[in-house]
């Protein structure tokens, strides 16, 4: 027995996590809110979304290629980035706009910066920044009556009607009920809508151990408490909970605040990220051009994600509050 | 049950791979191999030259200062005293003994009247008899005893066995409860403490009952079942699982001896016992037949693997210890040391992988035992920054392995670590 062993440094045993399980878990939390678009808008928000991913997963292959790179599309990020964007615009989007914001997020956000991990901002979320800056009216009009055809591939025409947020936002409740809200039935993204469905999300992702509470709870909790401190109409309540379930704060606090990369990892970091967010979002949803302000509050918040693992104080094991060792 | 500490982890724990019966003897080999330096501290020198004759449990290496003495563990004749390498990969010098295969013993004095000893006394019976800490640091077990006599509230007596696939300390309290609740009672008594408290996480049922048993009408003698979790047989954190309390940064730890080394203290006193023997858990999916075995210091691997059943052709890394701590070694022919307490047979390699990526998950930072952020530390180590290592606590680190065990891109965290706190050491502050 003159074997000869390889010695390799401890541990010496790995658990299964693994980047490709996560964002599998990722995707498989992402399923209801597509079921659900797909039930309140038809076959074409099956098609963004696979579209969507399609062109991710072709866009990080050719960043690979061109930069000399791992070949990185088995990690599935690309995929969920894809679906992510696909989810925040509305059935109507034209399928080369959204493609358009594919490549900016994949290629410019991601790719360029030097890839996973290494992302300051969400490439979904500059994506969807870059669609809006460029083609606002296809990602903000909202709310198709008429089914669109899935084949259809410009610019279509529909019937728009107010989303929730655009009479929040003139001051009014919407004429939705609280249940409408929840179940979907108003006018929006195709992934924002359907409130369940991406609060039956959460649970996978919390029951997976995939993200914590603290950034979906201290996001969705500084939005709740500011539009009750300061809510319009006679209805303090009935104008939190619209503005909690209208628009994309669910789908921003669960999916698109919660990005590992583009957030802190630190505990206190991640609740004061979370609370950066819901307030950027409320102050946007007051000053800002578009009845909605999630996408800009959690990039304005991605940027100073490592800044704040930085600047909390650091608890070391054995050093009470205070100081004072002992 | 809660969990009492934080961070930490929860691997399969392949227990029942090894466990059970009474450990089998390891036939005594034809040469022992006896390092000098099996301890952390000063090495030995050697008391024998070669040629001389020995006999079974005869002094052979002593030294000055923090130092721990090292016995013969066959009669026979010293052949050779030379540098070999030992579990860890170091090279240091060893004692070669070959064995008559008599086992002539050399006197051995028991004191059965300890509970008029002081704890001067029996630190000199540990020293004479080669003690040391059997969990895996290997400190000379007599300079515990002389720093915590007389300053300690209770003594804490290690029995997790946190690491997966170990079962020793197992076996040890399952076949001699009655060594292990002495030794208790005596360190408390010696120490003057108020109790032993042995604490045992819930994986081990059969050791608790033994123990209880034992330990019935015991008023200084407490078994604590804590819930079982990685690392919580590593000092700090159970100091913090059994007392509530954080031990400061460069505090001393206090009385907390590992429950194997309490058996052999009792066994050191009342007969006067050298530290001679230990057992070994050869176990992994790579060992044919997993079992606990009775083995002299200085055995070779090969032989202990070879008593033990042999090891899968498909074995690609054999470990001494655990797999979260222990060190691989690269051939057979290593003895096994009074800090071995496990050969560990693996058929998969573990590898970090070829171009890790940080995903920012912060699951690393969620298991640091030490709560430290393994994420960040890894880039001041990479880019070498002193500074924001030694800001960041990087020698807090104990190198636990929880934070490479749940990184799903698989970077090499821990051994990185291992390399920077070389880098602080060289470079100081």
């Amino acid at each position: 027995m003159s074997v000869n062993f390889k010695v390799t440094a401890a541990p010496h045993i790995r658990g299964n996590e693994s980047t490709r399980k996560i964002m599998g878990d990722v995707l498989i939390a992402l399923c209801p809110a597509i079921i659900a678009a797909v039930i309140l808008f038809g076959l074409r928000a099956l098609m963004l979304c696979v579209i969507s991913a399609a062109a991710c997963v072709v866009f990080e292959a050719l960043v690979c290629l061109a930069l000399r790179r791992r070949m990185s599309v088995g990690d599935l990020s690309a995929v969920v980035t894809g679906v992510l964007l696909a989810l925040c615009v509305p059935d109507s989007c034209p399928y080369w706009t959204l493609i358009a914001g594919d490549a900016f997020a994949i290629i410019v956000v991601k790719g360029l910066v030097g890839g996973l991990g290494q992302n300051v901002f969400n490439p979904a979320l500059g994506g969807r920044a870059l669609m809006m800056l460029f083609w606002p009216a296809t990602i903000t009009r909202a709310g198709s009556v008429e089914a669109i055809s899935a084949f259809e591939f410009g610019s279509v025409d529909f019937v728009a009607s107010a989303t929730p947020m655009q009479t929040l936002s003139r001051g009014a409740l919407p004429e939705n009920s609280l249940l409408d809200m929840l179940l979907g039935n108003h006018g929006g993204t195709i992934g924002e809508v359907c409130i369940l469905a991406l609060l039956i999300g959460l649970a996978w992702l919390l029951y997976r151990r995939v993200i914590s509470w603290r950034i979906p709870a201290a996001y969705v909790g500084a939005v709740a408490v500011l539009s009750l401190v300061f809510a319009e109409g006679d209805n303090a309540l009935l104008w939190m909970l619209y503005n909690v379930m209208g628009g994309g704060v669910m789908l921003g606090a669960i999916f698109m605040a919660t990005d590992y990369a583009t957030s802190p990892s630190l505990p206190k970091a991640q609740i004061v990220y979370g609370i950066g967010c819901g307030v950027l979002t409320m102050i946007f949803r007051w000053g800002g051009n578009f009845p909605e302000g999630v996408t800009y509050a959690i990039l304005i918040m991605n940027g100073l994600a490592w800044a704040l693992d930085r600047a909390l104080p650091v608890r070391r094991f054995g050093v009470m509050k205070g100081g004072a060792g002992k | 049950m809660k969990q009492l500490f934080g961070g930490g982890i929860h691997p399969d724990g392949h227990k029942d791979m090894s466990r059970g019966g009474a450990p089998v003897p390891v036939p005594a080999p034809e040469t022992v191999c006896i390092p000098l330096r099996q301890h952390i501290g000063a090495a030995c020198a050697p008391l024998v030259a070669v040629g001389d004759a020995v006999l079974m449990g005869q002094k052979i290496g002593d030294g000055e200062g923090r130092c721990s003495p090292v016995h013969a563990t066959v009669s026979g004749t010293v052949t050779a005293i030379e540098e070999r390498e030992i579990p860890g990969g170091e090279r240091v010098q060893c004692v070669i003994i070959k064995n008559d295969g008599k086992d002539s013993p050399a006197p051995m004095t028991g004191h059965a009247s300890w509970l008029s000893m002081s704890a001067r006394d029996v630190a000199a019976i540990v020293r004479e008899c080669g003690i040391v800490g059997m969990g895996g640091a290997a400190f000379p077990t007599d300079s515990k005893i002389a720093s915590t006599a007389g300053k300690t509230g209770d003594v804490l007596i290690n029995a997790c066995e946190c690491e997966p696939y170990i079962t020793s300390d197992d076996t040890i309290m399952c076949t001699c409860p009655g060594d292990v609740i002495g030794g208790a009672k005596l360190l408390c008594r010696v120490l003057g403490a108020n109790k032993s408290i042995i604490a045992v996480e819930d994986n081990k049922p059969e050791a608790i009952e033994a123990l209880r048993k034992e330990a019935v009408d015991e008023p200084t003698v407490e078994i604590r079942v804590l819930p079982t979790r990685y690392p919580q047989g590593a000092k700090k954190q159970l100091i913090l699982a059994v007392t509530g309390r954080e031990v400061a940064p460069g505090a001393r730890s206090g009385a907390l001896f590992n429950v194997t080394t309490t058996a052999n203290v009792y066994r050191a006193v009342m007969k006067g016992q050298p530290l001679l023997e230990k057992i070994v858990t050869v176990t992994g999916d790579g060992a044919n037949e997993p079992k606990n075995m009775l083995v002299r210091i200085g055995t070779s691997f090969e032989e202990v693997l070879k008593a033990a059943g042999g090891i899968k052709e498909e074995t690609k890394q054999v470990i001494a210890g655990g797999p979260m701590m222990g060190k691989g070694v690269s051939g057979l022919d290593v003895p096994v040391v009074k800090g071995t307490n496990a050969i560990l047979c693996l058929t998969e390699e573990c590898d970090a992988a070829a171009d890790p990526v940080c995903i920012r998950c912060g699951k690393c930072v969620d298991v640091c035992p030490m709560y430290l952020q393994p994420l960040y530390l890894y880039r001041y180590a990479l880019a070498e920054d002193r500074e924001m290592l030694n800001e960041y606590f990087l020698n807090d680190c104990m190198e636990c392995g929880c934070c490479s065990f749940v990184c799903p891109g698989k970077l090499p965290l821990t051994a990185t670590f291992v390399k920077a706190k070389q880098l602080l050491k060289k470079g100081g502050r």
